[in-house]
């Protein structure tokens, strides 16, 4: 293979030529091409050891996801956003136990009388890792670059849509204003980094700012972390900072190894060469439940799992497309759907009752938020019988197979698209089309790629449609999907996922973004998700739990969030990671250094072996004519 | 696999050339035609290879879904910051327009840009061909090494108890996927839950707190034994079958007769005079291997989170990152027909009868 990256300013500058990146790891990786491995991994030093040796007080944690970009600007894959929020502070972050907005960076903050003025105070006592303090114009500098700079506002550019403008009164005081109220300014997830650093690079890599992938190691930052290395594909390490303004971390080092398998990083959690795996299967969860120094976290799920009733897919002006059927377009039809499907069942079956029977929009983790139907609000609880005669009543007479027919004459089989990768929803799939035939209606089954799924749903070629969200603690934006402005422009290009627009909703939604009084805010979304769960276009089933497990004699002290209850991994802060303490000190991670020489020896011994046999055999057979 | 030559004169391999040209006056005229020959190995594979590229990039646009939305998605983003991604992509221009550029890019041996990594493919797909070429050329030479050695005792007395006990595991080997023999291997002999506990790693390629290059060297061949056995196991059989049948079709021929009119040991006559002939068509099979050994490890790598080539494509793929699968559709496409054109190229200096 000649390939070969231009790594000097490519001679074509003019047109498409690839401005010059940072430089990434050390040159002898450049090297690589040759093949030689052993040589090039020589070349590249490793992080730094622990002044009491290698390994001392570390989590190691199995992770697949593979990182685009460190740059906080444009990071957008779970993988490093979650790394970042441990590198970068925001100005609020969430607090473990409640899950509510939270001093980090700024201690206090207030908003006047009309709502468009925010004031944010900030500590006084933050520097980041080279020594500089963080000040109120680091702040602002990051707000306005993501406001004014296309490419910046790749990651968090919702979070500024509406600012008019960010200002500092004084080194500790940041003053947004805003265009129009929004309550969602306590729960800001944007990193702030440090101007000194930043601003340079943003001016040497002008329109490629987009591409900078910001690994210059030690990055400098302010959060509890400092990211030290990043081999691509193989690991990402994250060392302590130990003069953080909460409180240095009871650990070391926090290593990201990579398994692109799940069961093989489930067999290194049993071997010890991993701390924590998340994500796991209710499979793995149960075969690691019981075993000695591992303990298996169920915690409430963030995610709800949905499917979506296509109500006759429109434009904003209100041209319609695609080829959902007719008769879906009727209320008592999709109420009648709903009333079909148990979703104690969907529990059962499809999550192997490792989840949690939906009610509303908004998993029960978020106990304010949360709203769940109950007695005569409960209108679409599961009742076949009475779906059955909602459906009679209404004209949908069964034809001679069994198949109701719509009061047009059009005959009831709809198309229900699962994703084929994710296993809950094609047992929910098969449950569905079983509950279904109950009432009358054929269902077809796909079950395909997420590709040709989202595609089918953003063309309007579907009738029932399988989504889901994670649910932030702030729940704006779930519910901004589905207001009216959401709406495809043009077919394509929609925002949300139900083709769902009501104005009661959108008068709704505007209002909870206004009132910044939470108590009265928890009124208006609960009222949302009312109106969502009578529209019956966006149907929840169930919240999954979240399954992981880490092993007992590395770590312990795990903040979870919410608590009790809550998650390790994906936190909204860096609860878990920096509460965290060796479970023994110094030895947590003596089984993922290097093992004893007797190990070493046999794997060594048995290359060696085969060699000695093979170096006899050839000895043997050179001699062979000698020997006759 | 195939390409089990059925006649001793001409093998019938995949990479065997075509008939030769008539026969000339010797001299000059053979050169002559050994350059037309090689002239026309080279086209062939210019053409291919320009063909690859414009399939490649058509092909992988007709995959389902919507790179910006899958990158995106479960993410709270706006509508701008969607329209941005997709300018920076160049996906908001016309796909004949992305085509000139990407084609005039692969002329400055630019394979353009990965969409989630945010970095050159070029520089990616360097990242990665060292583990994958670590992996898979020890893999290939074990398994080649062994599968020649069985094939030979196995084809040397057909249907005997060694051959019959030598096809039937390999053929089993074959069989099995890799994906479980894989994560046996995995339970059994690295979680601790076979009779040694922790004799190799679950996973990877180097511990990360290796220090020094002799540590990272053990570390690396410690991680190397279970992904190479793996494969070794599940290929080794295509080496034996194939020189288990080049050695059953030269058992007859008259030169062995004549090698053990001679007096020689049976072993001998084996390995002095049938052996070297019957490696003839598996030389063209090795070749081939070769160039699908850099795609052909997607399993192993992905089970043993080995991080290579196959990693990187099946993490490319379900994006779909163009940039990425595009580019590496190019390598994976080009280094099977480099491979091929390889073993046209030497397989007339290796095998006189059939030269042009």
């Amino acid at each position: 293979m000649s390939i070969l990256p231009a790594r000097r300013p490519s001679p074509h500058p003019a047109d498409g030529a690839r401005p010059r990146r940072a430089p990434v790891g050390a040159p002898a990786r450049r090297a690589a091409a040759t093949g030689a491995a052993l040589l090039l991994l020589a070349g590249t030093g490793p992080a730094p050891a622990a002044a009491d040796g290698a390994g001392a007080d570390t989590m190691t944690i199995a992770v697949s996801q593979q990182v685009d970009s460190f740059n906080p600007f444009t990071a957008q894959l779970a993988v490093t956003t979650n790394i970042l929020r441990h590198v970068y502070d925001s100005l609020v972050t969430v607090d473990p136990e409640s899950n509510e907005p939270a001093p980090a960076l700024a201690e206090e903050w207030e908003s006047s009388d009309d709502g468009l003025t925010w004031t944010f105070h900030l500590r006084d006592d933050v520097a980041f890792t080279d020594g500089e303090p963080l000040t109120a114009d680091d702040v602002v500098w990051t707000f306005t670059t993501i406001m004014e700079n296309e490419a910046a506002a790749i990651a968090s550019g919702n979070y500024v849509a509406g600012f008019e403008s960010v200002t500092a009164e004084d080194d500790h005081t940041v003053v947004v204003r805003l265009d129009e109220p929004q309550a969602t300014m306590t729960s800001l997830d944007v990193p702030i980094v440090p101007r000194h650093v930043w601003e340079p690079v943003l001016e040497e890599e002008g329109d490629a700012f987009a591409e900078y992938s910001n690994e210059v190691f030690p990055l400098v930052g302010s959060g509890p972390f400092v990211l030290t290395e990043h081999e691509r594909g193989r690991h990402i390490t994250l060392e302590a900072n130990p003069d953080h303004w909460r409180g240095a971390p009871g650990l070391d080092r926090v290593v990201l190894r990579y398994y692109s398998e799940k069961d093989a990083a489930v067999e290194a959690l049993r071997s010890g060469e991993v701390s924590f795996v998340y994500e796991l299967t209710d499979a793995q969860a149960t075969s690691l439940e019981g075993t000695d120094d591992i303990a298996v976290n169920i915690a409430e799920g963030k995610r709800f799992q949905a499917f979506t009733i296509n109500p006759g897919a429109e434009t904003q002006d209100g041209e319609a497309f695609g080829d959902g059927h007719p008769a879906l377009s009727d209320l008592t039809l999709r109420q009648a759907i709903v009333m079909a499907i148990d979703n104690e069942e969907i529990v059962d079956k499809a999550h192997n009752g490792q989840a949690v029977a939906a009610g509303g929009y908004i998993p029960p983790r978020y106990e304010d938020f949360h709203w769940s139907p109950e007695g005569a609000e409960a209108t679409l609880a599961f009742d076949p019988g009475a779906a059955n005669a909602m459906l009679d009543e209404a004209g949908y007479e069964r034809g001679e197979d069994g198949v109701r027919v719509s009061p047009e004459g059009d005959r009831l089989s709809l198309r229900l698209h699962a994703h084929v990768d994710r296993p809950d929803n094609v047992q929910a799939a098969l449950v569905m089309v079983e509950r279904l035939a109950d009432i009358g209606i054929e269902v077809e089954n796909n079950t395909v790629d997420p590709g040709v799924l989202s595609d089918a749903l953003h063309e309007g070629e579907y009738d029932l449609i399988f989504t889901g969200w994670t649910v932030n603690p702030d729940p704006d934006y779930v519910f901004s999907i589905h207001t009216c402005g959401a709406l495809p422009v043009e077919p394509g290009t929609m925002q949300g996922d139900a083709y769902f627009c009501d104005e009661e909703y959108d008068e709704l939604y505007e209002a909870q973004l206004a009132e910044y009084d939470r108590g009265a805010r928890v009124e208006l979304v609960h009222e949302l998700q009312e109106v969502l769960y009578t529209e019956a276009v966006v149907n929840v089933l169930a919240y999954p739990n979240i399954l992981e497990a880490y092993r007992t004699d590395h770590v312990t002290g795990l903040q979870v969030q919410p608590d009790p209850g809550g998650n390790i991994w994906g936190q909204d802060g860096y609860w878990a990671w920096w509460s965290a303490e060796p479970a023994a000190p110094g030895e947590a991670a003596a089984s993922s250094g290097p093992s004893t020489g007797v190990l070493w020896a046999v794997g060594g011994g048995a290359a060696l072996l085969v060699l000695v046999g093979a170096l006899v055999l050839v000895v043997r057979r050179a001699t062979a004519g000698d020997r006759e | 696999m195939t390409g089990a030559p059925t006649t001793s004169d001409r093998p019938a391999g995949p990479g065997a050339p075509e008939a030769p040209a008539p026969a000339g006056p010797a001299g000059s005229g053979r050169l002559a035609r050994a350059l037309v020959y090689v002239a026309g190995r080279l086209t062939t594979a210019a053409v291919s290879l320009a063909a690859v590229v414009a399939a490649g990039f058509f092909l992988f646009r007709i995959l389902p879904g919507d790179p910006v939305r899958a990158m995106t998605e479960g993410r709270e983003v706006s509508a701008e910051q969607r329209e941005e991604l997709r300018r920076q992509f160049g996906l908001d221009r016309s796909p004949a327009e992305q085509f000139l550029d990407y084609a005039a890019g692969l002329l400055r041996l630019d394979l353009g840009t990965s969409f989630q990594y945010r970095e050159p493919v070029a520089e990616l797909i360097l990242d990665r061909l060292g583990p994958t070429l670590l992996l898979a050329g020890t893999g290939t030479v074990v398994a080649a090494a062994l599968g020649l050695f069985l094939g030979a005792r196995a084809g040397w007395r057909p249907g005997g108890r060694g051959d019959r006990v030598n096809t039937a595991v390999a053929l089993f080997f074959w069989s099995v996927p890799t994906f479980w023999l894989g994560l046996l291997l995995i339970v059994v002999l690295a979680s601790g839950r076979g009779f040694v506990p922790d004799l190799f790693p679950t996973g990877g390629m180097v511990d990360p707190d290796a220090t020094g290059p002799w540590e990272v060297a053990l570390s690396t061949a410690r991680h190397m034994v279970l992904p190479v056995a793996t494969m070794v196991a599940v290929i080794y059989a295509q080496y034996l079958m194939i020189m288990r049948s080049s050695l059953m079709d030269e058992k007859g021929a008259d030169y062995l007769t004549t090698a053990r009119a001679k007096g020689l040991r049976d072993s001998l006559v084996r390995r002095r005079h049938a052996v070297p002939n019957a490696l003839l068509p598996t030389v063209t099979l090795v070749f081939l291997n070769l160039g699908q050994v850099v795609s052909g490890v997607i399993l192993v790598e992905t089970v043993f989170s080995w991080p290579g080539l196959g990693q990187l494509f099946y993490s490319g793929l379900r994006v779909p990152d163009l940039g990425l699968v595009q580019g590496l559709f190019v390598v994976f496409a080009a280094s099977v027909i480099l491979m091929n054109l390889l073993a046209d190229l030497v397989y007339p200096l290796l095998d006189p009868r059939v030269r042009p």
